[in-house]
């Protein structure tokens, strides 16, 4: 039996090899680099490697090609998620890295394995340990990340999925403050995540017991070819997208979001709520346009009810919260919902709205997140709401751009949350759901309420004794800051150009 | 022997997987029901791939195998972590996040 190696185009995997490098010596360092130089290496490597690879994806920018033996296609969507998702871990990346927030050091443990309260933890604090096993956790996410939107078949993305998940769970478990939230919530994340994975798998095994290949183009192929449909096929579709949808934390499968949001260190909040979100809509997107295209009228319902769910309860139960991290958790959730609507459009209009979408909600988060790791009082951060009265007259600047955040996520003209909205909700009319548009602006309005009341709190309340103030912090988030600011003005002003971009980029290669 | 009574085994080894992680409280427990469903995949993919007469089944089971070795190691640290913070493996113990 001849055996032919698969041709595999280094070139334009280079992105990724690049980050998988990166990981790799990381690790090294983490094991045999003196601790006093460790910090510095490390973040030489995590931005050199994401800053390289960002300029590897643009380098890569006409390439559209099918490689690795079929498992990875880089195509236009893929490459235009990919460099979002770099250049997101780059602000998310320099959100961890800041340490003059916190008087102590970092926002993470100063060894995650020490008891919360120990004489063993606060010798460690003492002596000024910082942890520097964050960066190569960092790394392999991002690279998970940059798999998952390019992954071909069920397998490669069941391996991407897992590389993201399992350093996320850790990262969730060590904040530095409060670790008893912060393990509970990395135990949840856990115990939910690997439940959904499980799904997710045995939803691959059916369909590809139904299609005889794990490839998502001839499953594409067997669904219109096979002349009877299985619901085989079908269970193993609806099981399938529960890994994809449990990431994006859509309803039913939305439970550990709040509790990941207030649990982890505010500064891995930011990264993985703006990057795994573009990674698992480009999963999502790939599996249900390139495998399940040709059945759209078969999950569209599906995804209806998951998006009329997720907008409607992600909305209300926010309103209650008084918590701002577990506040930004539910918004997540009804972004989610907002999304799904250009989705479930399943037309290249639709893939267009729901990438501009996802890119204009990365960088507000991104923002939001360094505005929240900012507002402190004696304990740490101040999450209460109550501890916002006022903030607004204390630090206008930092108070304002958080507003622009929030009117941005909230979908206010002149921003890009706006445009993203418009361009999903339009998407979803010209495919004839205009139902589910009605629900979408009903679902805003509500989301509007509870952005809005944050603004107000912080510019019409009284500044009370409970007010936490705003930290100076260094260069490291003040970029992240800038970046957040700047793009949802941007994509609010002059949308044009990132919009022809996405249309240039085209649709999924199949 | 017909391979077609594999996949009823695994359907019934992922159901149990299943309602082991909703009933069970202990963490190990649920964590144990967890790779019995990514087992009973591996059976199915194993089964299909005998059924479909190629090889990518075979091929995912071992790529499970490895992932799910993984996945114990990142989950009995968190779970190691918090039964030395709490002394018990329950999950119903951590209550701190709700609403």
């Amino acid at each position: 039996m001849n055996f032919t190696p698969p041709a595999i185009d280094y070139f334009a995997l280079s992105p990724m090899i690049v980050i998988f490098a990166a990981a790799i010596v990381s690790v090294l360092v983490e094991a045999f680099a003196p601790r006093t130089i460790r910090r510095f290496l490390q973040l030489l490597i995590v931005f050199g490697a994401l800053l390289t690879s960002a300029v590897l994806i643009v380098l890569n920018a006409g390439t559209r090609t099918v490689t690795g033996g079929g498992a990875v296609v880089i195509d236009g969507p893929a490459l235009v998620m990919m460099g979002t998702i770099v250049v997101l871990s780059i602000l998310g990346a320099a959100l961890m890295a800041e340490r003059s927030i916190d008087p102590v050091g970092d926002s993470f443990a100063a060894r995650a394995s020490s008891l919360p309260g120990s004489e063993d933890e606060r010798q460690l604090t003492q002596r000024g340990y910082l942890q520097t096993e964050i960066w190569p956790l960092t790394l392999f996410a991002v690279l998970g990340m940059l798999l998952f939107v390019t992954a071909n078949n069920l397998l490669l993305m069941f391996v991407a999925l897992e590389i993201i998940s399992l350093p996320l769970y850790l990262m969730t478990g060590m904040a530095r403050r409060r670790r008893l939230l912060s393990q509970e919530a990395s135990l949840k994340y856990f115990l939910l995540g690997v439940f959904a994975s499980a799904f997710y798998l045995y939803g691959a095994a059916l369909v590809y017991g139904y299609s005889g290949s794990i490839f998502f183009p001839e499953i594409a192929q067997s669904l219109t070819s096979k002349p009877s449909e299985s619901i085989v096929v079908f269970i193993g579709m609806g099981m399938l997208i529960i890994g994809p949808l449990f990431k994006i934390g859509a309803v039913p499968f939305h439970q550990w979001v709040p509790d990941v949001y207030q649990g982890a260190p505010t500064a891995v909040v930011g990264f993985m709520a703006a990057t795994v979100k573009v990674a698992a809509f480009g999963a999502l997107l790939r599996i249900l346009y390139v495998a399940f295209g040709g059945v759209r009228w078969d999950w569209d319902p599906l995804i209806w009810i998951v998006a009329v769910a997720s907008m409607i309860l992600g909305s209300i139960v926010a309103l209650l919260q008084t918590d701002i991290k577990r506040l930004l958790g539910y918004s997540w959730i009804a972004q989610a919902g907002f999304i799904l609507v250009g989705l479930a459009a399943a037309s290249p209009a639709g893939l267009e709205s729901t990438m501009f979408y996802v890119i204009a909600y990365g960088f507000a988060t991104v923002g939001t997140f360094a505005v929240i790791s900012m507002v402190r009082d004696a304990n740490g951060e101040a999450t209460n709401l109550a501890a916002w009265a006022g903030i607004g007259r204390k630090s206008p600047l930092v108070a304002s751009a958080l507003s622009l955040f929030l009117l941005g996520l909230a979908g206010i003209p002149l921003t890009s949350g706006f445009v993203s909205k418009f361009a999903v909700f339009v998407a979803a009319i010209e495919a004839g759901a205009t139902w589910l548009v009605i629900i979408g602006v009903i679902a805003s309005l509500i989301a509007a309420f509870f952005y809005v009341r944050i603004v107000v709190i912080m510019f019409f309340a009284e500044p009370t004794e409970q007010t936490a103030s705003v930290v100076v912090p260094s260069a490291f988030t003040t970029i992240s800051l800038s970046a957040g600011v700047a793009v949802t003005l941007i994509l609010g002003i002059f949308p044009q150009p990132v919009l022809d971009m996405l249309s240039n980029a085209g649709l999924f290669l199949r | 022997m017909n391979p077609a009574n594999y996949i009823l085994l695994s359907a019934l080894l992922f159901s149990i997987g299943a309602i082991g992680v909703l009933v069970r409280r202990n963490a190990i427990i649920v964590f144990m029901s967890v790779e019995l469903m990514l087992n009973s995949a591996n059976l199915a993919f194993v089964a299909f791939a005998r059924m479909n007469g190629n090889l990518d089944g075979q091929v995912v089971a071992f790529f499970v195998m490895v992932v799910a070795a993984a996945e114990v190691v990142v989950g009995l640290a968190i779970i190691v972590t918090i039964f030395r913070t709490r002394r018990s493996a329950s999950i119903d113990e951590p209550n701190l996040l709700k609403y």
